[in-house]
């Protein structure tokens, strides 16, 4: 087996009395979609955190591609390739769809250098921020005001600011939260073809997305990762089925 | 060009039209009335660099432009008295020439800020209005309490500082140089606002956390922009003392500082010429009302009432509208 791309290993963080994350070992494997599911607050939210370095553990390791993360901020790990989108879209309002994803391009740079050049009239720069919002479908939209798109234009390009990264992993909060119907379709063909390119941490409540992608899946109850496995064996796990599909069994 | 570019043309013309208008009619105090107005714009870019584009409400300002004021007054005292700053290790003499004086001015303004602003920055909101303040404040009282650049009482400059090949003392002359020198700071300020560094500093001002998970540290781009904003300020304060031909403990005051966040707020925070027509109504205000009362602060608190009541975008935002996207 090859090494993961992306693992913890007994991360655990206390809030007072609470343990929002209890020893959780996760990887992320070359190629694969590993979803963590869970009810309302099990801890997920926090795991990301963790995992992006946005809050530090109080215990237990990250590896990311090989290297011990575990000390180093949410800016490193960013330009070492972990790319994040958020469960409640964090981009620039006043700004164009293009600006927003030249952002994530400066980011693949590795900086934003340049005071007096234009930033569009950067051609590698507005070459991967186009391309990148052509992928999610948002390219005709690239000169609007980013204020104005509807929800689900935002979660899209959400992504399309951290393709623009062109990372090694993507750590995905909730990218279907508040889409509809047809929306959360499109995504969840959109991942579909990305795990080729890097796997992805998916975090998400829309259980028929999460089934029709996730090759593994982790379940977290309570901070606590109680099952992991493929589709059918969490399907048929009956620890799961009690704690989180709310079944007797 | 855009409806605001228009503006900012007419505006600019404008700020050179009266004095060329006045020069003809042979009104020099009219002159330096516009020149107040520009220096005061200049130091507003500075401001709205950190403020319009960073979201940095810096209420400190007023140090780098004292600064700016007793570079000018330090090394041009020493030069009409013949008499070094230093002379050992090195020698360094005083100077009369401004180019200069400028040039010491932004690098100590710059360099101040770059000490302010890494710990001001560890903070936002109040407590960075705050802490600024207080830098502020510090250098307020050192002036004062420093006898040797004259302390309460400021210092006099006898001769305006020389520019090669002007009059200096020559007031259409003396504006001219400080319009020039606005000018350079606008067109710098709107070709930064465009860059890839204005970029991620809007965005770093709209939704850091955005810019944190691209890789790009919002405490730096910050700081930087903290740095260029007090340089040019700073340069301000040189021009200003230069106009004056005296510096004073007043310019480093929090006074000084709530005056150039007032006229920006007056223009519009963010917009490009948003400092150059806040300073010319708060000059116009000052002139004429001052004539009226010597309270006329009463009526510009209640002009600042109503733009940020009712013209959140200010003098240029009322005119021309929402600010457009850059594309």
């Amino acid at each position: 087996m090859t090494d993961p791309v992306l693992a913890t290993y007994g991360l655990t963080k206390r809030f007072g009395a609470v343990t929002a994350c209890d020893g959780v070992n996760l990887d992320l494997r070359a190629g694969e979609i590993h979803a963590v599911i869970g009810p309302n607050g099990a801890g997920k939210t926090t795991l990301i955190q963790q995992i992006c370095g946005t809050l530090s553990p109080d215990a237990g390791r990250i590896e990311f591609l090989g290297h011990d993360v575990t000390a180093t901020g949410a800016q490193a790990r960013a330009r070492a390739g972990l790319a994040r989108t958020f469960q409640i879209s964090a981009l620039a309002m006043d700004d164009t769809v293009l600006q927003n994803a030249t952002l994530g391009a400066l980011g693949a740079r590795g900086g934003a250098f340049g005071m007096l050049r234009k930033a569009l009239d950067d051609n590698n720069l507005r070459s991967v921020a186009m391309a990148a919002l052509d992928r999610v479908g948002l390219a005709d939209l690239a000169t609007m005001r980013t204020a104005e798109l509807s929800h689900g234009q935002r979660r899209q390009l959400e992504v399309a600011v951290a393709l623009a990264l062109a990372p090694r992993a993507f750590v995905m909060d909730e990218p279907m939260a508040g889409m509809g119907a047809e929306g959360s379709h499109r995504m969840t063909a959109f991942l579909d073809g990305l795990r080729a390119e890097a796997p992805i941490l998916l975090v998400e409540h829309d259980m028929d997305a999460v089934f029709a992608l996730a090759d593994r899946l982790s379940v977290l109850v309570y901070g606590k990762i109680i099952a992991t496995g493929t589709r059918d064996e969490i399907r048929a796990d009956r620890a799961v089925r009690k704690a989180y599909l709310g079944e007797d069994a | 060009m855009s409806r605001e570019g228009l503006i900012n043309a007419a505006l600019l013309a404008g700020l050179v039209a009266i004095p060329l208008w006045a020069w003809a009619g042979d009104e020099p105090f009219t002159i330096t009335l516009a020149t107040r107005v520009a220096i005061l714009a200049l130091a507003g870019v500075g401001l709205n660099i950190a403020l319009g584009l960073g979201g940095l409400v810096s209420l400190g300002h007023a140090a780098f432009f004292g600064i700016g004021g007793y570079a000018m007054g330090i090394l041009a005292s020493h030069a009409q008295a013949y008499d070094p700053i230093m002379e050992s290790p090195i020698l360094i003499e005083g100077t009369k020439l401004m180019p200069v004086i400028w040039i010491i001015a932004i690098v100590a303004a710059a360099l101040a800020a770059v000490v302010i602003g890494a710990l001001s920055l560890r903070t936002s909101g109040v407590y960075f209005i705050m802490i600024t303040l207080a830098f502020g404040q510090m250098f307020y009282f050192f002036s004062i309490s420093w006898p040797a650049y004259g302390g309460e009482d400021g210092l006099s400059i006898y001769l305006r500082n020389d520019f090669p090949g002007l009059n200096t003392l020559d007031p259409i002359q003396f504006f001219a140089i400080c319009m020039v020198l606005l000018l350079l700071a606008l067109w710098f300020n709107a070709r930064l606002a465009q860059s890839p560094f204005g970029l991620a500093l809007g965005a770093a001002r709209q939704a850091p956390r955005r810019v944190e998970t691209v890789g790009l540290s919002p405490f730096r781009l910050r700081l930087v922009a903290f740095v260029i904003s007090g340089a040019i300020t700073g340069l301000a304060g040189a021009l200003f003392a230069d106009l004056n031909r005296f510096v004073s403990p007043a310019m480093f005051s929090w006074q000084t500082s709530g005056e150039i966040i007032v006229l920006i707020i007056l223009g519009g925070v963010g917009r490009l010429c948003g400092p150059v027509a806040g300073a010319a109504l708060f000059i116009t205000l000052e002139h004429f009302l001052g004539e009226l009362s010597e309270f006329w602060h009463i009526y510009l608190g209640l002009l600042l009432l109503a733009v940020v009541l009712f013209a959140r975008g200010g003098i240029i935002g009322l005119l021309a509208g929402r600010a457009a996207t850059h594309d």
